[in-house]
């Protein structure tokens, strides 16, 4: 609407708006009612950034732990491992071979092998040294089924076949490592989402002190809207767009901050993977992906943050009307 | 119009400030309310506008009871009340032209469709130079004359003013006099409240409000 006056523009401006009727110049947007860059505004700012950075960050790393989680549980569920211990009089060599016969024939079962004594060897090699005596030592054979996981076999009856037919075999169907890993990764995702809940429940505190602070700052703007015939929506509304805008910048420096943290790290990982160190982290707890998803929630993080920074100013500044008369 | 009867306001626990206030303003009239100083003038305005409610009595402002009158329909009854406050209530942060220009803003008009008007209305105040300018950097009779342009642009059924012309000079309190007494022909009620004798002098014809301990006399 208007330009901004010489006055306040200095000479470079003067100089532009020399000649021109003070009507010439209303070409400017009309200033927001509630004034922007205030004190109060900045630190809310920052308020707000902060809680959507820690926010994106949780929701990036439950994501990427349960999805690490669903994949261990994944593997493990999809076979089942079948020990031969030795026993005096039998081949366990054999008896191997014949568990994995017994398994080709049983339903759910997609495929089987019996580990080859080299690899048995790598396994054994931190106790027994590098060369291990399969005939002179009573070393268990390992025999792994890959199972179909939507109709996996019974496995009460195939441990009955084995007892009669294979002395010394045990089925391992890893039930409880995966009962172990899923509780493990439900108690991230629950403490995920308790973090998330007091980042919200902090997020809304500060946006209601902020809210009140920054009326009770612009009480005369209130006021002189309320006496010119503005509804309290109208009021509202203004104070909403201030605080929807804000909100957006934190949100949006704080989930970017986020996103960039998290791929880091993504990256980072991938670049330990090339090391020993790297290799027996992920040996251990796998490697550290960050799924897509990770950056959906995070986006919706942040929508999500200015949404609730706008709906907790609205809530405070309709409250705050009300309770006033002028 | 308005009608006050037996209005009687205290704040707190503290005396009377007004006592049985009883009076009518009919449409169309045009009136100075006067008193000395802590008389209650201000006071009055402040009932005039619905930013008090009185102790006792009964206020009407347009027909309606103001006492039983829900706070959700303030709006529409002040966008027919222009007032102009002794200490101006500018914003700030706004510039000349749209101070002036908030009450239409408010009722959502769009910027192109009013521009001519609070233009004009500017010229006529002797604001037009200092339209972009912001208050702070306004004199005390610049800010009273924005004051009164935004109190009129939206041409409100009715013009309350608070020692309009306090902060200027006798010239230019000739000329918003006249801004009211033109408004006034046009169907605009006026209550002009001012300690200014040589004032309301010149518009002798008008009705008198006078306030003394919070008690009124009308002198028609």
């Amino acid at each position: 609407m208007t330009e901004i006056a010489p006055e306040q523009t200095g000479p470079a401006m003067a100089t532009r708006l020399d000649g021109a009727s003070p009507e010439d110049r209303l070409t400017r947007k009309s200033a927001a009612i509630v004034p922007q860059g205030t004190t109060a505004g900045t630190a809310l700012l920052a308020v707000v950034a902060i809680m959507t950075f820690l926010a994106g960050i949780t929701v990036g790393l439950v994501l990427s732990v349960s999805q690490a989680a669903e994949r261990w549980a994944g593997g493990l569920s999809s076979e089942i491992t079948v020990q031969i211990t030795p026993v005096d009089g039998t081949d366990p060599d054999e008896a191997a071979a014949k568990t994995v016969r017994i398994l080709a024939n049983m339903d759910g079962v997609l495929s089987a092998e019996a580990l080859p004594h080299n690899e048995l060897s790598a396994l054994l090699e931190p106790w027994l040294g590098s060369s291990v005596d399969f005939t002179s030592l009573p070393v268990p054979r390992l025999v792994i089924a890959e199972i179909n996981r939507d109709a996996p076999p019974n496995t009460a009856e195939l441990a009955s076949i084995l007892a009669s037919e294979v002395p010394g075999a045990g089925i391992d169907d890893h039930r409880v490592w995966q009962s172990r890993l899923e509780i493990m990764a439900e108690s991230v995702v629950v403490a995920g989402m308790i973090i998330l809940l007091l980042v919200t429940a902090a997020t809304v505190l500060s946006i209601t002190f902020a809210t009140t602070g920054t009326l009770a700052a612009n009480r005369d703007i209130v006021r002189v809207l309320s006496l010119v015939g503005a509804r309290e929506n109208y009021i509202a509304r203004q104070f909403v767009q201030h605080f929807l805008t804000l909100g957006l910048k934190g949100s949006a420096i704080g989930g970017g901050s986020a996103i960039l943290v998290l791929a880091l790290a993504a990256w980072s990982s991938g670049q330990l993977m090339a090391t020993p160190a790297g290799a027996q982290m992920e040996a251990l707890f796998g490697g550290f992906n960050l799924p897509f998803s990770a950056y959906i929630a995070v986006t919706l993080t942040v929508m999500g943050v200015a949404a609730l920074t706008a709906g907790t100013a609205w809530v405070a500044v309709l409250s705050v009307l009300r309770k006033g008369r002028e | 119009m308005i009608r006050f009867e037996n209005v009687g306001l205290r704040y707190g626990m503290g005396p009377e400030v007004l006592s049985d206030v009883t009076f009518e303003v009919n449409p169309g009239s045009f009136q100075f309310l006067t008193g000395p100083s802590g008389a209650g003038k201000t006071s009055l305005m402040r009932l005039l506008f619905l930013a008090l409610r009185p102790t006792r009595g009964l206020i009407e402002v347009f027909g309606k009871d103001a006492e039983s009158l829900p706070r959700t329909h303030y709006p529409a009854i002040r966008r027919r009340i222009g007032i102009v406050f002794q200490d101006f209530r500018l914003l700030d942060h706004l510039t000349t032209y749209e101070n002036v220009a908030l009450p239409l803003r408010v009722l959502g008009r769009a910027e192109p469709d009013y521009r001519s008007d609070v233009s004009d209305l500017l010229r006529w105040v002797g604001l037009q130079e200092r339209m972009h300018a912001y208050p702070p950097v306004l004199s005390g009779g610049e800010k009273q004359r924005a004051a009164i342009a935004r109190a009129v642009i939206a041409q409100p059924d009715l013009l309350l003013a608070d020692e309009p012309t306090g902060n200027v000079d006798p010239a230019m309190a000739r000329r918003l006099i006249r801004l009211f007494a033109e408004l006034n022909k046009l169907g605009t009620t006026v209550i002009i409240a001012t300690h200014d004798i040589a004032l309301m002098d010149q518009y002798d014809h008008a009705r008198r409000l006078v306030l003394n301990d919070g008690r009124l006399h009308i002198y028609d």
